[in-house]
């Protein structure tokens, strides 16, 4: 109202355009004065507007601005009428403005300000994606060093190249000024610094490994900053500068060896670190980032498992090379012991021979002194003598038979013999002395026994001597019996299965005595080499001896068993033994033509008239088998080549002796087309004899596969031949009979 | 004169004992020995005497391919030697045949140096052999002509 008063004066003359005037100057206060408030209410309820200050400056000067506007209203003056027109229409249209503006701003504000909070929001977005892209690419470098150094690392398996590179490598990458690794010693109670990157070190150069800060490293798998004063980093040279650079340090597992057990590295429950210590220049301002040490820490986890590797490789070398040295003294060994045994039978051998043909004097001549006439007292001086060479010239039969049994070098010689006959022979052996004692022997033999058979005959008539020695050495008093018969094939004995086939058959033995009996304990021992039972021992005078060890061997060959059955000490025992025989094709002839059995041991010394064909390259060799030959009284034909032999050959030839010494088997061919030559006339075919350096098995087996009839070992003798001979044309003789 | 036989007689037993101890000889050679009868009375000369042209030939053969310096026929050489052992090991020439045994191995092994030694040593063996048992038979000779008849000498 005070306003209205004071421009009531001029109303009438300009009274319209004062009263214009006077409204504006209101309008433009209000607008003036509004502003800052709708200002100040969108500020307050904006919380992310950037410049309050400004905006407190802004409202001040609008509001003072205002103010002067209505101050205006008093201080109105009269004015030229142009001037009061003019200032009108600006107060009018400033009102009109100032008012659309302060209108305005209440719908442009707040959008202002949402623009402003949304601006400021993907601006903290960019900086946040920003950091994660720079830790990514961080993250990234890394893994790629990581797999630099994992590759520069892994690409050998030497353990110092291992170390050497991870150290250079790790200085490169990270740009160190030193990087050092301190490995335990061998007690585990010191670190000694074994690698640095540059700083040379006297070799010694050791810290104990009780120390706080090594400790500290080792407790934890993690990278850890030390102090640069601590020992195990004070590598670098004293020098002038005031400022060392930061130090890392880390631990490496080392793989536990006691597994592969090396004797000079000591049993340790605890696990095993080695320490790098990572050093960055000095007088730089450079830190660690935590992706470094991260690094640091995969890579000393990298070292960790080359070295395991590493550690591995030199392991298994160690083993190899010790397996290698070992080997080599087997070897030696296997050689000496094969040398050993070589010279042992070369010297059995030897001595057995040189031995035999003294003692066979001493034997020879006893017999024939004791037909001479001699005192009561010289007869049994002679006796003595003749009974303490026989058992010394047996035991030596015996050493050699056992020395070749072990080494295996003594096979059965097979032929074909009457088996009755041979157990009639062997009791006519012992019953001179089982007579002395007193002790009737029985002889059962089955019926269906065979009667000749294939086998060893001097071996199994050795067995048999043996055993019914034994057991009338050991009876006193009562009878022995022995009883052969065939194994049945339900018959199990021991550990041993009899399986019996077409062409051959078990023949068992047992031999019942009513001696000394034996401890069914003693039983086991009683085969081995000199074994003889306490009781034995104290009682008797010789003992069984070697005689049962190599009984047992020989039945083995025979692919039989022995045992021996006892009730006891002083209840007599039962030896019983197997042995696989064939059965000889002869044995049906001869029973089938009824023809008497021809007593064996007679031979036939005289050949006379026998025409036979020697075939030998060989001139002295042939000329001597001639000689011999012609001796027995053969009608002997030479020749020295395969194809005159093969002309030559002819029905007449009883026998054809062939040498085959030469290697190969051309000469075996030769007697394959013999048999060609006489395929019509089977029987009129002469016998084939190789003439052979060795009778060993091969050569045996050789001569049977290419039709051979036998094998004569040169140098050729008398009696050889003429056994050859007898043997091959006995059952030829046994057909001329019919 | 019957001191002179017995003598002869003894000296004859005394060398063909010695030649036994000696290695020279063995039991195939008695066997020769056996053979010799009225029937074939020189037997054992004869069969020595082709022995010893044997191996005058079988060595020559040897000593030629073993001369042929840079391609040696081993294969030539064993072929030789077998025959030779076969040869010695009738008439039971021990000497020679337990050389020609090594002989055999170097050859096998292609051993030349071995087989050149040992090739020495066999024909020094043989031409020794030769000569005791010249002797051996001139002493025989000197019995027979004496009128004595030639011991058995059992060994």
């Amino acid at each position: 109202m005070e306003v209205c008063n004071c421009i009531e004066p001029q109303w009438p003359a300009d009274e319209l355009l004062m009263k214009y005037q006077y409204i504006s100057d209101f309008f433009i206060a209000i607008a003036y004065f509004s502003i800052p408030l709708e200002l100040i209410y969108f500020v307050k309820k904006s919380a992310v507007f950037p410049y309050r200050w400004v905006l407190v400056q802004f409202g001040a000067f609008i509001v003072l601005c205002g103010a002067t506007h209505l101050i205006n209203l008093w201080t109105f003056t009269t004015h030229s009428r142009t001037v009061a027109l003019v200032m009108t229409t600006a107060k009018v249209l400033t009102a009109v403005v100032s008012c659309a503006t302060a209108l305005m701003l209440v719908h442009i504000i707040p959008d202002l300000l949402s623009v402003k909070t949304r601006e400021l929001f993907l601006k903290n977005k960019a900086a946040e994606l920003d950091r994660e892209m720079g830790l990514i690419r961080t993250q990234e470098e890394t893994g790629r060093h990581v797999r630099m150094l994992t590759h520069e690392i892994r690409s050998t398996l030497d353990r110092h190249t291992i170390l050497k590179t991870t150290l250079v490598e790790l200085g490169r990458t990270l740009a160190l000024e030193e990087c050092a690794l301190w490995m335990p010693t061998r007690t585990g109670l010191e670190l000694q610094l074994s690698y640095t990157l540059r700083h040379q070190h006297p070799v010694e150069y050791t810290v104990p490994i009780q120390l706080p800060v090594i400790n500290q490293v080792f407790g934890t798998s993690r990278a850890v900053k030390i102090s640069p004063n601590s020992p195990v980093a004070r590598l670098r040279p004293v020098s002038g500068k005031y400022m060392l650079g930061e130090v890392v340090a880390v631990r490496v597992p080392l793989l536990h060896l006691s597994n592969f057990q090396i004797n000079d590295w000591p049993e340790l429950s605890t696990k095993r670190y080695a320490l790098m210590v990572l050093m960055l220049p000095s007088d730089s301002a450079r830190q660690w980032h935590v992706h470094e040490l991260e690094l640091v820490e995969v890579v000393a986890d990298q070292v960790a498992v080359a070295l395991s590797h590493a550690a591995i490789l030199e392991e298994s070398m160690r083993a190899r090379d010790l397996l290698m040295e070992q080997n080599v003294a087997l070897d030696l060994a296997r050689r000496e012991a094969e040398t050993a045994i070589r010279a042992r039978n070369d010297f059995l051998a030897v001595m057995n021979h040189e031995m035999r043909t003294p003692m066979h004097a001493i034997i020879a001549l006893s017999s024939l002194l004791q037909e001479t006439e001699l005192t009561p007292e010289q007869r049994l001086m002679v006796e003595t003598i003749l009974k303490s060479s026989n058992l010394l010239a047996t035991l030596m039969n015996d050493v050699l038979d056992l020395s070749r049994l072990e080494d295996g070098s003594l096979q059965l010689e097979l032929g074909t013999f009457n088996l009755h006959t041979l157990f009639r022979e062997v009791l006519n052996l012992i019953k001179p002395i089982a007579v002395v004692k007193k002790l009737p022997i029985t002889l059962n033999l089955a019926p269906d026994l065979p009667e000749f058979v294939v086998g060893d005959e001097k071996r199994l008539m050795q067995i048999i001597l043996n055993i019914v020695g034994n057991a009338v050495k050991f009876s006193k008093q009562g009878s022995i019996s022995v009883t052969a018969l065939v194994t049945k094939s339900d018959t199990r004995a021991a550990d041993f299965f009899v399986v019996p086939t077409g062409s051959h058959f078990y023949l068992r033995v047992k031999v019942k005595d009513s001696g000394a009996g034996i401890n069914p304990q003693d039983i086991p021992k009683i085969f081995t080499k000199f074994a003889q039972t306490q009781s034995l021992a104290t009682r008797s005078s010789g003992g069984s001896g070697l005689g049962l060890a190599i009984s047992k061997r020989f039945v083995n060959l025979m692919e039989g068993n022995i045992w021996i059955e006892s009730d006891g000490l002083g209840k007599g025992c039962t030896a019983i033994f197997d042995v696989k025989l064939g059965i000889s094709e002869r044995s049906n002839e001869s029973k089938q033509s009824g023809i008497p059995k021809v007593p064996a041991i007679p031979r036939h010394s005289n050949f006379t008239g026998l025409k036979v064909l020697v075939m030998d390259e060989n001139g002295v060799s042939r000329m001597v088998t001639k000689g011999l030959l012609v001796h027995l009284g053969c009608e002997v034909t030479t020749v020295s080549s395969n194809e005159e032999c093969l002309r030559v050959v002819s029905h007449e030839h009883k026998v054809v002796f062939m040498d085959v010494c030469m290697p190969g088997v051309e000469n075996y061919q030769i007697a394959l087309r013999i048999h060609e030559k006489f395929t019509k006339q089977r029987h009129q075919r002469p016998l084939l004899v190789a003439l052979s350096g060795n009778t060993d098995k091969s050569t045996k087996e050789k001569c049977m596969s290419f039709g051979l009839d036998g094998v004569l070992l040169k140098p050729v003798s008398l009696d050889n031949i003429r056994d050859v001979l007898s043997d091959l044309l006995e059952p030829r003789v046994l057909y001329e009979g019919m | 004169m019957d001191t002179l036989i017995a003598q002869l007689q003894r000296r004859f037993c005394d060398f063909t004992i010695s030649l036994y101890h000696q290695g020279f000889l063995d039991d195939q050679f008695t066997e020769l020995k056996k053979l010799q009868d009225e029937c074939s009375p020189d037997f054992v000369a004869e069969v020595v005497t082709l022995f010893f042209e044997d191996c005058e030939k079988l060595i020559s053969n040897m000593a030629r391919a073993l001369d042929q310096t840079g391609n040696v026929d081993f294969k030539l050489v064993g072929s030789s030697v077998h025959q030779l052992k076969g040869s010695s090991s009738s008439v039971g020439a021990k000497r020679v045949k337990g050389l020609c045994v090594t002989l055999k191995e170097c050859c096998d092994s292609q051993n030349y140096e071995g087989c050149v030694r040992c090739l020495q040593q066999v024909d020094i063996e043989y031409k020794t052999l030769k000569a005791k048992l010249q002797d051996l038979f001139n002493l025989e000779q000197q019995i027979v002509q004496a009128g004595g008849r030639i011991p058995q000498v059992d060994i």
